[in-house]
């Protein structure tokens, strides 16, 4: 009960008129970042850090929760209209929401995602209000081996995107996990497969993988085999808003998505990517017609899109129970309170109690904010698939190349980028999927890194991943993900 | 590369309209808008420094306006070659640099180092602290280090990126205490946030970080400290200090600036008394004070010796860590 009194008085904070106008700038500017790939939530902070000098501190985090919790909305728009993944964690989105807005159904795509995202974001801030002290308890007791069995859990969820033959999908995933190795190796320090250019020290930017296999290969392969089909502007058939079906379909999507998502959203070393690919996995096991995955299932938009928003909400939990940076944003969260003069920690929620609720009742009020500002805007977005594709490629074109650069006003990624392109290029020509690539680049490195770490602890000792209990389910888990199904389909077919 | 020939001309064109309109106050030439050059992507220690003397300088009528550009990367050795190319000649440009720019000029094997600048001061400084869990039964630094001497392998220390400043304190403790710093059981982790998490777990040993990242969990009772790497006590920290217990070793994760290559004596002079009029501002001080940082002020010359002591010093650690040869 003391919870919901100081959530109240959270409220009374972020309900003033100046309050409400800082969450709305920041969930505007949020969507906005989102749209555009490799501008990402972190670095808008980051530039807007010199506001801290000015603004009291309250609107300031206001400000950037709004554009935190803003930019995973935006970032599912263009996955799925332009098939161009505005942020890392909304690129499983693109997989079957822009197929379904290849069929003509953009609208349902968009909504399932908007209503998703709001239904995930209010569980995920849920979740914050009332179970921050146990869920970080939860997630301290992940070391590195409970997390390298996590991951071997999320590569078992690459089985979901193979497409229709292993091999390929094998190879693609292979070519992913050597990406992943470029760079400065961490435990180390030595550079791998960076061939003296000091741009490829940090390592690829997964963000221009994505846009660079997905939007610049597809547009050059749409350049090089024009098909009549294609020409024509693509129809928005049916309804803009979701069916009846629709909605039986995403509701469950959307609350596992949640469940999926916010628990490890929460770990330090989770990432915002892995829940995306196991809901994506989970949709697709669970759902009565697989056979639709890969052609535009709804369930596969609002599960990943729902665990995205959710584990948005997750990521700050760690940060203001304890004062951990657990992700990029996060981190540059924290150093604006250093500019505040707040020391960031375990005390926040003692010492800056006004902060901390004004804070997290804004992100109710910023979530219902978003749902207002994107549905309407529904109608005025699926307008962008009636150019005709000529243009509308041209376009996406120039839009991948102005965000890439965005990134780090870098020329080497933009090399970096039309390589990719071409190898999308030839991909999609001899018929290997995509996806594949981009997770071997998420997972590899943090399996590997979690993998070491775990070794140098226990001094090389192979079986800390089975003596602990939690690795051990977590590994017993991947084992039943992986065979469950084939057993299920044999004793069907038996 | 059409964009770094751009970049050169309006480099070019910025430098020859700063040369044709001198202004003149007192004695040496002020500056009127100053660059600076943060080779870390925004929201870093190194963004933090630019972004505060931006402010400090500012609010003490020593610049109009200042602008900050940022190209991230590698510890700095990404940007560093295009301050010193591109940037070469300008009077009014400072680059903020420090500590891990050494460390990553010689992991890295980068082509230019900070000889190739011209040095103006050493500005902060942040000691590092080791810590434990609070459940670990080390107390103080001689039970840790008896561990490790014991048996290193059954010791792990979780702190930032190989090579990196944490790692490098490891090494220079394990060396002090006569171990071998290449037994050091090193857990990297890319960032504060990760590596507290695996101490607040009790999956690790020990962890060191800036005084900055463990603080507070410090003072909540989370974490113990065991030793700090400064010179000596710190007002407020009711820590000792590394050398006190008997190791012999001093780290200040330092700060400082740097201006282009071939600018004039004048220049540099103009330069030199606009950071030494900064760091005496008020404005500097309630932003030391605001960062934790630690006022290490070192001019010129002596700035120069400084870099190039600790070029030394920080390759020879990674040297006996096995990182560089």
């Amino acid at each position: 009960m003391e919870t919901l009194g100081q959530l109240a008085h959270g409220f009374a904070v972020a309900l003033t008129p100046l309050n409400l106008l800082w969450a709305f700038v920041g969930v505007f500017l949020g969507t906005a970042v989102g749209v555009l790939p490799g501008l990402g939530p972190a670095l808008t902070i980051a530039l807007l850090l010199p506001i801290t000098f000015s603004v009291d501190a309250t609107g300031a985090f206001i400000l950037f929760a709004g554009i935190y919790y803003g930019a995973m909305y935006g970032g599912s728009t263009t996955s799925i209209l332009l098939n161009t993944p505005g942020e890392s964690a909304t690129i499983v989105t693109a997989l079957e929401g822009n197929r379904m807005a290849r069929r003509g159904r953009a609208g349902p795509a968009l909504a399932t995602a908007a209503i998703g995202s709001f239904v995930a974001g209010t569980v995920g801030t849920l979740g914050l209000t009332f179970l921050a002290p146990l869920v970080v308890e939860f997630a301290l007791r992940f070391g590195p081996a409970e997390y390298f069995s996590l991951m071997v859990l999320a590569f078992v969820t690459v089985s979901a995107m193979l497409g229709a033959s292993a091999l390929r999908g094998l190879a693609a995933l292979l070519v992913g996990l050597f990406l992943g190795l470029i760079g400065v190796d961490l435990q180390t320090g030595q550079a791998r497969f960076t061939f003296g250019v000091p741009e490829l020290l940090d390592g690829i930017d997964v963000i221009v993988v994505a846009v660079g296999l997905f939007a610049v290969g597809e547009t050059l392969f749409l350049a090089a085999h024009p098909r009549p089909a294609e020409q024509a502007p693509l129809k928005v058939s049916g309804s803009l808003w979701m069916t009846r079906d629709d909605w039986r379909r995403s509701w469950k999507a959307w609350l596992r998505g949640s469940g999926i998502g916010f628990p490890l959203g929460s770990l330090p070393a989770g990432g915002a990517e892995v829940p995306t690919f196991i809901s994506y996995f989970v949709e697709k096991k669970l759902s009565r017609r697989p056979e639709e995955f890969g052609q535009g299932a709804i369930e596969g938009v609002a599960g990943p899109e729902a665990a995205n928003n959710a584990s948005a909400a997750g990521v700050l939990v760690p940060m203001l129970s304890l004062g951990l940076p657990t992700s990029a944003t996060a981190a540059i969260m924290l150093s604006a309170f250093q500019s505040y003069g707040i020391s960031p920690g375990p005390l926040l929620f003692q010492n800056q109690a006004d902060l901390v609720w004004g804070l997290i009742a804004s992100l109710y009020i910023g979530n219902a904010m978003l749902l207002v500002l994107n549905l309407p805007l529904i109608g005025l977005w699926v307008r962008i698939l009636s150019v005709p594709a000529p243009l509308l490629y041209a376009g996406i074109l120039v839009f991948a190349t102005i965000g890439t650069y965005g990134i780090s006003q870098s020329p080497v990624d933009l090399l970096l980028l039309y390589a990719m392109g071409g190898m999308g290029y030839l991909m999609r020509r001899f018929d290997f999927p995509t996806a594949p690539v981009i997770i071997g680049l998420i997972l590899g490195p943090l399996a590997e890194q979690e993998f070491r770490r775990a070794m140098t602890i226990s001094g090389g000792d192979l079986t800390v991943f089975l003596s602990k209990p939690l690795s051990a389910t977590l590994l017993a888990l991947a084992l039943l993900a992986l065979i469950g199904p084939m057993l299920l389909r044999l004793r069907r077919r038996a | 590369m059409l964009w770094s020939r751009r970049q050169v001309l309006a480099t070019g064109l910025l430098a020859s309209a700063s040369a044709a309109a001198p202004i003149r106050t007192g004695l040496a030439q002020a500056i009127e808008q100053l660059r600076i050059f943060v080779p870390a992507n925004p929201g870093g220690g190194w963004d933090q420094t630019g972004r505060s003397m931006e402010m400090a300088m500012k609010s003490a009528g020593l610049i109009k306006s200042a602008q900050i550009t940022n190209v991230g990367g590698a510890g700095g050795t990404v940007g560093l070659p295009q301050f010193i190319n591109q940037w070469k000649g300008q009077g009014n440009a400072l680059m903020v640099g420090g500590m891990v720019m050494v460390g990553a000029i010689i992991a890295n094997k980068a082509r230019n180092n900070l000889t190739e600048t011209t040095p103006i001061a050493r500005l902060t400084g942040e000691f590092q602290v080791v810590v434990v869990p609070a459940a670990s039964p080390f107390r103080s630094m001689a039970d840790l280090v008896a561990a490790f001497k014991a048996d290193p392998a059954k010791v792990s220390w979780a702190g930032g990126s190989a090579g990196g400043t944490d790692h490098i304190l490891a090494g220079m403790i394990a060396k002090a205490a006569g171990g071998d710093p290449r037994k050091v059981a090193y857990v990297a982790y890319s960032g504060g946030g990760p590596a507290q998490a695996a101490l607040l777990g009790n999956q690790v040993s020990c962890g060191i970080s800036g005084w900055g990242e463990f603080g507070e969990q410090v003072r909540a009772g989370k974490l113990r400290a065991l030793g700090i790497s400064a010179d000596k006590r710190q007002p407020g920290i009711d820590v000792p200090t590394l050398r006190e217990q008997g190791i012999d070793v001093e780290l200040f994760n330092w700060r400082g600036v740097f201006a282009p290559p071939g600018i004039s004596d004048a220049q540099r002079q103009s330069l030199l008394d606009l950071v030494d009029r900064m760091v005496k501002s008020p404005a500097w001080a309630e932003i030391l004070k605001r960062y934790d940082w630690t006022d290490i002020y070192l001019p010129g010359d002596r700035y120069r010796a400084y870099i190039a002591s600790e070029t030394e010093r920080i390759h020879a650690i990674l040297k006996d860590l096995g990182l560089a040869s």
